[in-house]
């Protein structure tokens, strides 16, 4: 069941059309994430679900009925943003349990109890709840502030960055956590992020945008495997896809109206060569501490492929590079598929 | 271009201890990262050697002279902060030339040596421009290029990249690496961003606590971390970690885990029973349904080429990098087995690596 629809949203500020006709329908369950740069319109498109803006143009359904025209508090959305907004009068449990109090849910104190010590227990904080608010450390505020969205339970939850303001470790465990919460709790999030190793982990679906548009949307492994364009496959993959003319590798069979082929270390087959057939040459091997990066010259084009760790490849060695069933772009830059 | 060279350098703020008897070259021409967490000391080291702090004691040496207690603008080097910080009433030519211009250098001169610095940062059709009408990136070219102008002795960076979003932090890394190898300049940067380390240092320091834990090339420091938290400080994700009992004597080449033999390589020193740490590599972890090191799969996380798989073991989590292809679901069960050449033993107690055949391979210089 389709929790929440969004049709034809447009939304635009002065002359910039931030958000450009998107459709999307969210499944009950599902963690989608908006992947793009800054500018894209994710996040104007987040706000239009929550309704801090209003619409243009479009429709939004949540759980069946237009919310387009309804305020914020009328909606039944729980917005998670990128800087941690806690009470800092309050405890934690006080913060956790604030959403609890609102009159219009006539929740006992013991339900408010029992929500909050099960919330906080999910998300680690149970031994913080006395803790002031403000005297937590940054991963800690973040937990908080995800968990007091949490407490409710929202059609839909609306996560803006909720991480890219935490240091790299902590960002890494919190990511995995907050999966696994999502998977507990069979929770519906849509999540904005310019991070592509956040769209990739925390996914069901990524929908990739660039400036406004929704270009494509689909499970990690299509968006990465599958891309439509010469913009998304750019937008995954550490090192970035390497766009190379076909005529580098006049051998290989391109279907008609291609010009470019898209290379990812997984589509190209390195061997070290020892002069003749060489293609290739290493100019530096980048050790960037989860993986190496391999840049090698090809008489002018820049290659750069992951290097698995014990390859044996040095600065200065001769390669030679096959491509194995490469993507292949027109030149518009749109997939020519074979 | 010149040689640093610090002696026993330390710095108190209060009873504070911010630089503790640190000592180090950094070769002519060499790029030299200061990494670590904020709060160890490195941005307080940076600082001494451009001369906006003074060193409580110790010496620094610039090109073979004693620069101590010379000031900030008798040191013939150039600092490029955080925040780009342009003159917003001129144009790029303007901000580049500055530094000539108060200097007392000659129009002719400041002309042309702006002109070869834009030509060096690829910004020459910007020069006339306004630097407000200009993108971070080049807002950041213009900053650098300030700097370059002077040709100083050495460029001083403070964790230039600091304020960029992390996709584009990557390609002014590769920028400013290619930028280096053009110019050969000897370079200290500041950073807490291990990747912006590993991605563009010649050599680098760990910092912790005002000490440099290890001083290395990237490579050796990955391969071969110091201590415990060289290598918990270095890799993403971080190496793991299992706790255990045991003792090694010279030459063992295997580790007592929980009752189980894991073979690590041959122990260069002794050490009698007591908590020791064995440190694995994501990326040395292998799924592997013959091991007896059982676990579960918590999580699994798909990265494209590769994926990262959180598995939980009565050791504590450990994460594999493996394959993408290679199907693993949440909640199976799963045996784990190590690359066991690739593997560190830690003394928990001192948090120093123990010396193995590990490092008879390492790499010098």
């Amino acid at each position: 069941m389709a929790e929440v629809v969004l049709s034809g949203l447009s939304k635009s500020f002065a002359a910039t059309r931030a958000v450009d006709d998107v459709s999307i329908s969210i499944g009950d369950g599902e963690f989608i994430v908006l992947l793009g740069p800054t500018g894209a319109g994710k996040t104007t498109l987040l706000r239009l679900v929550a309704g801090l803006e209003q619409p243009d143009q479009g429709t939004i359904k949540i759980h069946g009925l237009d919310a387009t025209k309804a305020a914020p508090a009328e909606r039944d959305v729980a917005f998670v943003f990128q800087q941690y907004s806690l009470y800092p009068h309050l405890t934690v449990y006080e913060n956790l349990a604030f959403p609890l109090r609102s009159p219009i849910r006539g929740l006992s104190e013991a339900e408010i109890d029992s929500k909050v010590r099960e919330i906080a227990k999910l998300v680690r904080i149970d031994d913080k709840l006395q803790n002031q608010s403000t005297r937590l450390s940054g991963g800690q505020m973040q937990r908080v502030a995800i968990a007091r969205a949490l407490v409710r339970s929202p059609s839909i939850y609306l996560m803006d960055e909720p991480l890219s303001s935490l240091d790299a470790k902590l960002r890494g465990d919190l990511r995995i956590e907050l999966k696994r919460i999502q998977r507990d709790l069979g929770a519906t999030i849509l999540y904005v992020t310019h991070d592509q190793i956040e769209a990739m982990t925390l996914a069901t679906r990524i929908g990739v945008m660039d400036r406004g548009r929704l270009v494509q949307m689909g499970t990690p492994r299509d968006i990465y495997t599958d891309p439509i364009n010469m913009y998304v496959a750019s937008r995954l993959g550490m090192p970035a896809i390497n766009f190379v003319p076909l005529n580098r590798f006049p051998s290989v069979a391109a279907p008609r109206g291609a010009s470019v082929m898209g290379l990812r270390t997984e589509h190209l087959s390195i061997e070290k060569s020892n002069g003749a057939d060489g293609n290739g040459l290493v100019t530096w091997v980048e050790h960037l501490g989860d993986q190496n990066h391999l840049h090698i010259d090809m008489n002018g084009q820049d290659v750069v492929v992951l290097s698995p760790p014990d390859s044996g490849l040095e600065k200065g060695d001769k390669v030679h590079l096959t491509p194995l069933a490469p993507l292949f772009f027109d030149p518009d830059g749109q997939r020519v598929r074979g | 271009m010149a040689e640093i060279k610090v002696n026993n350098l330390q710095k108190n703020f209060g009873d504070f201890v911010a630089v503790k008897d640190s000592s180090f070259t950094v070769k002519d021409g060499d790029f030299f990262c200061l990494l670590g967490p904020s709060g160890c000391g490195k941005t307080t080291t940076l600082r001494m050697i451009a001369g906006l702090e003074l060193p409580t004691a110790g010496e620094i040496m610039l090109g073979g002279n004693n620069v101590t207690f010379n000031r900030a603008s008798e040191r013939d080097i150039a600092f490029v902060f955080q925040l780009f910080a342009l003159y917003p009433h001129m144009n790029v030519r303007e901000n580049i030339g500055f530094p000539l211009k108060c200097d007392g250098v000659a129009r002719d001169e400041i002309r042309r040596r702006v002109e070869e610095t834009a030509q060096i940062l690829r910004i020459t059709d910007l020069l006339n421009k306004p630097v407000s009408s200009l993108s971070g990136g080049d807002r950041q070219r213009v900053a650098l290029g300030r700097a370059i102008v002077r040709k100083p002795l050495a460029f001083l960076m403070d964790e230039p990249l600091g304020a960029l979003d992390s996709e584009f932090r990557h390609v002014m890394c590769g920028e400013l690496r290619a930028l280096h190898n053009r110019l050969k300049a000897t370079t200290v940067y500041v950073t807490h961003d291990q990747l912006e380390a590993m991605s563009m240092a010649d050599t680098i320091a760990v910092m912790n606590q005002g000490v440099i834990e290890q001083l290395a090339s990237p490579r050796e420091i990955y391969e071969r971390p110091a201590s415990l938290f060289v290598a918990d400080f270095i890799g993403s994700p971080a190496m793991n970690f299992l706790d255990t009992r045991a003792g090694l004597s010279l030459g063992s080449d295997s580790l007592m885990l929980d009752g189980m033999s894991v073979k690590i390589p041959s122990a260069r020193e002794a050490i009698i029973e007591s908590d020791l740490v064995l440190g694995v590599r994501p990326e040395h972890v292998r799924l592997d349904d013959s091991s007896a090191i059982r676990g579960e799969v918590f999580g699994v996380e798909y990265l494209g080429t590769t994926q990262v798989i959180t598995i939980t073991t009565k050791h504590g989590m450990v994460r594999a990098r493996v394959d993408a292809n290679r199907k693993a679901i949440i909640g199976d069960h799963v045996g784990l087995s190590f690359h066991s050449e690739k593997l560190s033993v830690f003394d928990k107690a001192s948090g120093r690596a123990l010396r193995s055949a590990l490092h008879e391979g390492a790499i010098h210089g």
